[in-house]
């Protein structure tokens, strides 16, 4: 039964209607749990005992470094998929997926800079979750030069699949990085087993931010996906019906609300 | 070959010949990474104070800088010229394991570019200034160094293999994957040099070696055959 | 309030970080929408080109 749902959602006008009907919920959620958990990250929180006000910056810094792991296991994830099941779904999603990697994987480690000069009174060192951060930098650019480089789509599609299948090994070492050997950073106090060792007023919010960002990639992904899943189909009768203004009908161009700025600077 | 009537072995062991072979023959081809190895590791001392003891501390980097940037080199040897002219192709259909003759191609590519670079090695690391002592802690390293990196190569050229001249692309997909041997590979190498012992980074880099060996063939059949399409 | 601005001294990495990431939300929502603005123009524009009559809404068996 569960495999209907599986080949399904692989149905690229299916995913299609699905993307669009779901899009405005994960953004609004998006939305929402950003702005809670900003209100009471930068409001409520109180200032930590050693880094005082400065902490703050975890509200950012750590969705966007969870983003930077978690969507590259989606991307890599998805294109196992569409190696294996020859979906050209799981191929739009692992594409959609790479940019936006990318991009929070640079703002992870600009803003963990950012917080590293006060603290350790250093922008940089050659810790083994910072590089091995910056290593999933260069393999999410990597995989977008393959992608480009390559003039075919399903070829393209194929070969970076294999690439993100690689690289995916890097995750682990990451995540487990500061445990494994003594490094700078921070040991994980919220993504280990047994209870995490933050007070409620800072865990909180950080745990709605965290929730919110991945509504946002969540949104994003949707959105981008179904621009890759149009892009992989030829001339297929579902798209004149799908993009076309029917009557009477909730589908179609105009009602793709996304979530607009999910993570503003309260004034 | 014919489909199924020799053995893997035996098919194995001929396309090794035949690439020893070719190889022998323009055997410029092959040098000339050794000669960037060595060019490299002697613009160190070059650009630096040619201080013994300050040059003594750089020499793992420059080694294993050198090794990397000689081994991406390297790399364009392996599959462009069968992919041009139709053999691999041929490889693919023969009916033999197309995994293990790739792992073979691998091989002998590694003993034509990776196996003179590690016998060079200790030259580069003397003008470096490390001690004689420490040239089997550099050998070691290098040998299962280069050996992980040339199986991590394998795969970006497989990947790489269909598009035109692009060293950089290549460079950008291989460098990730050969951080981890390039930082264990240098420790060993600066623990050497110390007169430490060096057990730890060298069996680090000995699993390396094992993972690559187990999980590399898998990924190249699959790479090089999208790459054929 | 300007105590809430200062961060306690923090705020010259606090807010850029915030600023930075905010930038990066935003944008990354433009852009993503600029791709399927692009994408449905270029579906609509497929379909126009080769089969003139499959830009009329019909039944279609899915």
């Amino acid at each position: 039964m569960a495999w209907v749902w599986f080949h399904r959602f692989g149905s690229p006008p299916h995913f299609y209607r699905l993307a669009t009907r779901l899009c405005p919920w994960f953004g609004w959620s998006a939305l929402l749990l950003c702005v809670a958990g900003l209100i009471g990250g930068l409001g409520f929180a109180p200032a930590d005992y050693q880094q005082g006000d400065g902490f703050r910056i975890i509200y950012v810094h750590a969705p966007a470094a969870w983003l930077s792991l978690m969507v590259y296991v989606v991307m890599a994830s998805s294109a196992a998929v569409g190696l294996i099941w020859r979906m050209t779904v799981a191929h739009a999603v692992a594409a959609s997926c790479a940019a936006i990697g990318a991009s929070f994987t640079a703002v992870a480690l600009l803003t963990g800079m950012l917080w590293g000069r006060p603290m350790w009174g250093t922008y940089w060192e050659w810790d083994p979750r910072l590089t091995s951060e910056l290593l999933l930098l260069f393999l999410y650019l990597g995989y977008m030069g393959l992608r480009n480089a390559i003039d075919d789509l399903g070829r393209a599609d194929r070969a970076s699949a294999l690439l993100a299948i690689v690289g995916v090994v890097n995750v682990p070492i990451i995540h487990y990085s500061v445990t494994w050997w003594n490094s700078l950073h921070q040991a994980p106090s919220v993504m280990k087993f047994g209870r995490p060792t933050m007070p409620a007023s800072m865990l909180l919010p950080l745990l709605a931010m965290l929730a919110g960002f991945t509504c946002y990639f969540v949104t994003l992904l949707l959105i981008r996906a179904r621009a890759e899943v149009l892009r992989r189909e030829r001339s297929a009768h579902w798209i004149a019906t799908a993009l076309a203004p029917p009557a009477g009908s909730g589908t179609g161009t105009g009602t793709d609300q996304s979530a607009g700025s999910a993570g503003g600077v309260p004034a | 070959m014919s489909t199924g009537q020799i053995g893997f072995g035996t098919a194995a062991a001929r396309l090794m010949a035949r690439d020893l072979r070719i190889a022998l023959r323009r055997s410029g081809d092959s040098l000339l990474p050794l000669g960037f190895f060595l060019v490299v590791t002697t613009l160190f001392p070059l650009a630096l104070d040619p201080e013994l003891s300050l040059l003594r501390d750089i020499a793992p980097a420059a080694l294993w800088v050198g090794a990397l940037l000689s081994s991406l080199l390297a790399l364009d040897l392996l599959f462009r010229d069968d992919g041009q002219d139709g053999t691999l192709e041929q490889l693919a259909l023969c009916g033999q394991p197309f995994a293990g003759l790739l792992l073979a191609k691998t091989a002998v590519h590694w003993l034509l570019t990776g196996l003179p670079l590690v016998l060079v090695a200790p030259l580069a690391a003397i003008a470096l200034g490390a001690p004689y002592g420490a040239m089997p802690g550099i050998l070691a390293a290098l040998l299962l160094g280069t050996v992980a990196l040339s199986l991590i190569g394998a795969v970006g050229a497989g990947l790489t293999m269909s598009l035109k001249r692009n060293g950089s692309l290549l460079a950008l997909l291989v460098l990730p994957l050969a951080v981890p041997v390039l930082i264990f590979g240098a420790r060993a190498t600066a623990l050497a040099i110390a007169g430490e012992p060096l057990s730890a980074p060298l069996y680090l880099l000995g699993a390396m070696v094992v993972l690559a060996a187990t999980l590399v063939p898998w990924a190249l059949a699959a790479a090089v055959r999208i790459g054929l399409e | 309030m300007m105590k809430f601005f200062a961060m306690g001294g923090y705020a010259v990495y606090v807010w850029p970080s915030y600023a930075l990431t905010a930038v990066a939300v935003i944008l990354n929502v433009l852009w993503a929408r600029s791709a399927l603005r692009t994408a449905r123009r270029e579906a609509l524009r497929r379909l126009a080109g080769a089969r003139p009559a499959a830009t009329v809404p019909y039944e279609v068996r899915t």
